[in-house]
Parts: structure tokens; C-alpha cells; sequence
């Protein structure tokens, strides 16, 4: 049941990329052919729009296919092409966005997002193991600190009970050993 | 603190991200045709096979170019709108007959009215590759001297007519 509506939603979905009523018109030159199609494949195709105007079927991408045909029999570089199709249809067209102001979020995005994250990983790892040392090793005047402290709450157990439990608890370990 | 709330606002700016997204329509690509002068063409108009079109001819008005075909779905919900529109005087409507059959054309526009004071006949859709058309229907607004100001992709709503070419119409009118 799910597996024949997901095919049916699928089916719907490629409507609009199955819409070519004639064959598709090739050149007899395979070199042409294969110029063609590589610039075709850099070239979005605006009706299924994740599909090259290499790949999809669309009626307007077989026209486009065909402007570059034409473009490249007339001896027009794939510059001039590409030029020519971005003043159409817009940046967009292009499946490989060019570099330029606008898009450098675009392309250093990820890169930028990846320093960032190395970044933070960095930092953390070296305030954890700063921590960790701090946790381990006391200074010279630190150990002194802590056993007077030590030795006062042995002498006077000014803390009651807590302390005097304590103290009771060590004696019987020592006791036992 | 201050810990605990980076990770809230990296979520807070990614959902605002995401919602933006969801609103936009992946279908309306913005034109670079805007704000440039409309590609010229010469065509044969749709019902007078003797006569050509070319958008210089108007030059001097405000005027819409509609692309339009009759096996066009999408074209057939916008007409009654454009068919108004013509009456209320406004604005010129010209139309371009978009990869259509003449009859089919013709026979189209007998049937469902004829907004247009013109239609040119683009068989090969080659004009429409100049415009940038992807999706039947298309509006462009074009100005007095001959600039595109606005484009509709897809069919014109009551809302975008009121909202945005109305106003703009006025606007550039005055101008």
C-alpha cells in the first residue's frame, strides 16, 4: 500500500520533466554531440529544476539544448554561452554558481563552519585537560595547606560529629590494618 | 551561562533560516531581465499573418507583456483577470502566444475572450528564451522607455494585481 502511493506521489512528481512531445533533435557530428551535451550538463534546467538540461526532457530544455547547439555550430566560445544563458535566466541557471561577492557565503560557507567547529573543539579539549591538571597537582604550599588543615581537624575536631564519625571511621581502618 | 545559551541561539538563527525557506517559492526565480531594457523581437502578429510586432512600436507607454498558449492550464486561471483587466482600460495588455499552433491560438482566444490588443506569435519559443520564460504564464511590467520593471511568474491573482502591478502601473505612469 505505501509502496504503490510513494510510486504514484513519485510518478506525479516527474509530470512536469515528461512533458517532451518529439524525439529529441541530435546532430550527426559526435564531436558537436559531446560538446554539447558537456555544456548542457553545467546548465540548470528551470522546469525540474534539479535536473542538467542534459538530463531532463523538458520541452523548455530541449530548446535550450538546442540554442547551444546552434551557438557552438556558429563557433561562439562556452563562455559566451554561458554569458548569454545567464542573461536569461539568471544566476541560477548555472549549477555551478560563480564566484563572486554574492556567493562567497556560499562557497566558504561550509569551510568557514568547518574552521569554526575545529575551533571550538580545540578550545574545549584544552580547557577540560586545564582543569584536569588543576584537579591533579597542587603546589607545594597547597599540600601544606591542606594538612595542617588536615592535622587541625584531627587535634581539635571542632567540627562535631561529622569530623568525630570520620575520625572514628579512619581509626578502625587503621585498626584493621 | 553563557555556555548553555550558544547552543539555544545557533538553534533559534537555524529555525529562522529554515523558516524563511519554507516561505519562499522555489519556482520564482528572480529575473536579471529587471531593470534592462525588454529584448527586442520582431514577430508576426498571431491573427494578421501579414503584420509584425516589436516592442519598440510602444515605446512612449506603460504596457504588459503577457506570455501565454493554449495548452497553457495555467493561463486559462489567470484570463478571466487579464480579460478585466482590458476592460478597466488601464493598462495595454500584448500578448505573446508562447510555442502554440496559430489555430489553437486563435480558437483559444475566441473562446475565452481576448484581453490583448495584440498578440505576437512566438512558434519556436525562441523570444521566449530572450524573456527568460520558464513557466507559462509570465507578466512583464515594461515602462515608457522600454525597460522591463516587473515580472509575474505564473498566473496573476486578483492579490497581485492590486498589491503590485496597479501601483506600480500608476507609479510609472506618473513617472
Amino acid at each position: 500500500m505505501v509502496k504503490e502511493l510513494l510510486l504514484s506521489l513519485l510518478l506525479v512528481i516527474l509530470i512536469p520533466c515528461t512533458q517532451a512531445g518529439e524525439g529529441i533533435p541530435t546532430s550527426d557530428d559526435p564531436v558537436l554531440e559531446k560538446k554539447v551535451m558537456a555544456l548542457s550538463e553545467n546548465l540548470r534546467c528551470l522546469v525540474c529544476q534539479n535536473q542538467t538540461i542534459a538530463d531532463s526532457n523538458a520541452e523548455l530544455a530541449v530548446d535550450l539544448r538546442n540554442q547551444v547547439r546552434e551557438k557552438i555550430k556558429a563557433g561562439q566560445s562556452e563562455e559566451d554561452i554561458l554569458k548569454y544563458m545567464v542573461a536569461r535566466y539568471g544566476d541560477f541557471v548555472l549549477f555551478k554558481p560563480q564566484m563572486k561577492s554574492s556567493t562567497w557565503l556560499l562557497w566558504f560557507g561550509p569551510l568557514i563552519m568547518l574552521i569554526g567547529g575545529a575551533w571550538v573543539l580545540i578550545i574545549s579539549l584544552r580547557q577540560r585537560r586545564k582543569l584536569q591538571l588543576q584537579a591533579h597537582v597542587l603546589s607545594a604550599e597547597e599540600h601544606e595547606r591542606a594538612e595542617i588543615l588536615l592535622s587541625d581537624k584531627n587535634k581539635k575536631s571542632v567540627v562535631p560529629e561529622n569530623t568525630a564519625q570520620k575520625n572514628i571511621v579512619q581509626k578502625n581502618t587503621k585498626d584493621q590494618s | 551561562m553563557k555556555r548553555t545559551f550558544i547552543p539555544l541561539a545557533i538553534f533559534v538563527v537555524l529555525v529562522t533560516f529554515l523558516w524563511i525557506g519554507l516561505t519562499l517559492n522555489p519556482r520564482e526565480i528572480p529575473s536579471p531581465l529587471i531593470g534592462k531594457p525588454a529584448p527586442a523581437f520582431k514577430l508576426v502578429q498571431l491573427h494578421e499573418t501579414n503584420k509584425v510586432i516589436a516592442p519598440e512600436h510602444l515605446r512612449g507607454k506603460v504596457w504588459l507583456l503577457n506570455v501565454w498558449a493554449s495548452w497553457c492550464v495555467t493561463c486559462l486561471q489567470e484570463h478571466p483577470l487579464l480579460v478585466e483587466l482590458a476592460q478597466q482600460n488601464i493598462v495595454p495588455i500584448y500578448g505573446l502566444n508562447y510555442k502554440d499552433q496559430r489555430e489553437a491560438g486563435i480558437a483559444w482566444l475566441r473562446q475565452h475572450g481576448n484581453p490583448y490588443i495584440l498578440s505576437a506569435h512566438d512558434l519556436d519559443g525562441r523570444v521566449g528564451i530572450d524573456y527568460g520564460v520558464y513557466g507559462v504564464p509570465e507578466t512583464f511590467v515594461i515602462d515608457k522607455a522600454g525597460i522591463i520593471r516587473h515580472k509575474v511568474i505564473g498566473a496573476i491573482t486578483p492579490e497581485i494585481v492590486e498589491d503590485k502591478l496597479l501601483p506600480l502601473i500608476k507609479e510609472l505612469n506618473n513617472g
